[in-house]
């Protein structure tokens, strides 16, 4: 074990019409050597910049404060050059839009291999070997016959295999996993999900998951971190996330699912209200207005982190010891 | 039972391709390929499947928004596919259609007002303008907007307070039958708990029937009556929803059930079905499963299998399934 991956007091923000949008505003994380860590949470919360910013391809965003070191490295003051020799090669990404993502005028084998090409310098040849190898990995049928096809000619699925196999080519230790299977039908999603888990078993690899699909979260992710407008507002192994949600906002999140409580209740408990506006983000906890349990600080002044458990932590006031007495409030 | 509201007999859609030879077009595309459904009054139907399986043409099929290459559509006691084009629009106050795309099907220049009153001025509902703007602010506290919604544009609300707009108008001349196509894909889980929460008060005050297109199985179990899969044009299984989820006989059915990720970690997940769907313009003969089943015999190649009429209660295509349920019967 041991961390690979440890992001300090992020900060990220985008230029809008009326300021500065906060999109990651202080997020602290530790990626363990070997774990697939999911990041959930609704549209606009930040976890995907977050994960663009460990690649540093956050733009047209910036990233305005905090660390990221990964594998002893501050990624962030490494010089453009320098990241490019990690990017591609020892932090792998796959995307949602596998078909935005690949080039619509290169062959496949070709961009497979190309970061081995830049990587580790293969000849075209050893670079072709190597991805039709690759694309027999992934499981993609007739790969030496693929290798040579355009992408427009695979299918959704096919086309995420690809990225996988592209992710893949340089043996990286993290990969990064922006909503990889969100554009995909029920079925194939299953297929590319048990194919990543097999990965990570085979190549040992290191998984940080972006996500809004709290399923694809509870079977595939060891650990969770929770976003909400910005802002990580819990993190704890999956399996306490679920049986003990913490943060009201995790909390709310969960009761809303369907198929979670039993289907006494025709109506789904859910959240009053709508996340808040990124440009004019509400004092305190983010969370406050709509949250059922607030009280006296929480309107005005931010919640700490606290560690509730072993692995556990929730910013919210609810478990900070100096605002609630033992015994109360402390679900 | 409840009576039957629309009743759909033998329909099929087929659409032209292009992609041929210097503009000659391609193969026929049938999107629906022979579809019997009912749907009853104020039940919600769920009708599942994964893109291109011809769910969302069949949605607009059932309210004549296309029009059929064969088959009929009753409504009541008309029949929809006969009824001249003025009849049609005056039968179209009973039927209305909410989108999947809260952004595309608000017209962006048009106040929120405006959108939700054009039915109303169509269907003549209302002596005036003033009472029209009555029944709009009535609208609007029904699916829970401000009255200061009216003078809105669309891109002044979020895709939630959107999808609630697009509902106002789908039920402001006071339908009997919904097509809800797709309704909260694209909302985040707890936008999607508040929509589905309305659209359940909304069938409970207004006896609405809905048609609840969807590919998330989690949402069809919470909200339908009954479930009807499409794969391919064609449906392959009909049932009360908890049969369905309980005792699936289809084993595309089953494949969809299987592929749903579980909300409860820890719980094991069944290997995913193989292989893609296959292409619509060319589907493979017999059952167009059967590339992809893991229990499919020789005759699965050869023979489409039927599904049952309409008035069983748990409709299966199948040949193997049928062959299990003959052997359980002798």
């Amino acid at each position: 074990m041991g961390v690979l991956l440890q992001i300090r007091d992020l900060k990220v923000h985008y230029d809008g019409p009326e300021g500065p949008v906060r999109a990651v505003d202080g997020v602290s994380l530790d990626v363990q050597r070997g774990e697939t860590y999911a990041l959930v949470g609704e549209s606009g919360c930040g976890k995907t910049a977050t994960a663009l910013s460990v690649s540093r391809l956050v733009e047209p965003g910036r990233i305005v404060g905090g660390s990221i070191r990964f594998d002893g490295d501050n990624l962030l003051a490494l010089t453009e050059k320098q990241m490019c020799g990690i990017r591609g090669a020892r932090i792998g990404m796959v995307f949602q839009e596998a078909a935005a993502a690949l080039n619509p005028v290169m062959r496949i084998g070709s961009q497979v291999s190309e970061s081995l090409r830049l990587h580790q310098g293969l000849s075209r040849q050893e670079g072709m070997k190597r991805a039709v190898e690759l694309l027999s990995m992934v499981a993609l049928p007739d790969p030496e016959r693929q290798a040579r096809a355009y992408p427009h000619e695979l299918s959704g699925g096919m086309k995420q295999r690809v990225m996988l196999a592209i992710a893949l080519s340089c043996k990286p230790d993290l990969v990064i996993a922006d909503e990889p299977t969100t554009a995909l039908d029920v079925t194939v999603q299953a297929q590319i999900l048990e194919l990543l888990r097999r990965l990570k078993q085979e190549l040992s690899l290191t998984v940080l998951l972006i996500t809004h699909d709290l399923g694809v979260v509870a079977e595939n992710a060891d650990r969770v971190g929770v976003m909400y407008a910005g802002k990580l507002v819990e993190e704890a192994p999956v399996h306490d996330l679920f049986d003990a949600p913490a943060h009201p906002y995790t909390r709310g999140l969960m009761r809303a699912l369907p198929g979670r409580e039993p289907a006494a209740h025709r109506r789904l408990p859910t959240l009053a209200g709508s996340v808040p506006d990124p440009t004019a983000p509400p004092p305190g906890c983010r969370f406050h207005p709509r949250c059922p349990e607030a009280f006296e600080p929480c309107a005005t002044r931010e919640p700490a982190e606290i560690e509730t458990a072993e692995n556990r932590r929730s910013a919210c006031f609810l478990h900070d010891p100096r605002h609630v007495s033992v015994g109360e409030g402390s679900a | 039972m409840s009576e039957t509201l629309v009743s759909a007999r033998g329909l099929v859609k087929r659409f032209r391709t292009r992609g041929g030879w210097l503009g000659r077009s391609g193969p026929d595309l049938k999107a629906v390929d022979g579809v019997d459904l009912d749907v009853r009054a104020g039940e919600t139907l769920g009708l599942v499947g994964e893109s291109g399986s011809g769910k969302s043409t069949l949605g607009r099929l059932l309210i004549r928004l296309i029009e059929p290459d064969a088959g009929n559509v009753r409504f009541e006691d008309q029949e929809l596919t006969a009824l001249p084009a003025g009849e049609l629009r005056r039968m179209r106050r009973h039927f209305q259609i909410i989108f999947q795309d809260p952004y595309g099907s608000l017209n962006p220049r048009m106040r929120v007002g405006s959108i939700i009153a054009e039915p109303l001025t169509i269907h003549r509902i209302g002596a005036d303008r003033k009472a029209r703007r009555e029944k709009v602010l009535e609208l609007l506290d029904q699916v829970g907007l401000e009255a200061s919604a009216v003078d809105k544009y669309p891109h002044e609300f979020s895709g939630g307070q959107r999808q609630r707009i697009g509902i106002a108008r789908a039920i402001a001349c006071g339908p009997r039958f919904v097509v809800a196509d797709e309704p909260v894909s694209a909302l985040d889980p707890p936008v999607q708990a508040q929509i589905l929460n309305l659209l359940m008060d909304l069938q409970d005050s207004l006896g609405l029937a809905y048609l609840f297109i969807a590919h998330d199985l989690r949402l069809v179990e919470h909200l339908c009556d009954r479930v009807a899969v499409m794969y391919q044009g064609r449906i392959v299984e009909q049932a009360p929803t908890a049969e369905l989820f309980r005792e699936p006989k289809h084993p595309y059915t089953r494949a969809l059930l299987d592929s749903t990720p579980s909300i409860r970690p820890g719980e094991p997940t069944p290997p995913a079905v193989e292989g893609d769907p296959p292409s619509p313009t060319a589907p493979p003969p017999g059952c167009r499963f059967h590339p992809r089943c893991p229990v499919a015999v020789d005759l699965c190649s050869e023979k489409q299998p039927g599904l049952l009429p309409e008035e069983a209660t748990h409709r299966v295509a199948c040949h193997v399934a049928h062959e299990t349920n003959s052997r359980v019967r002798a």
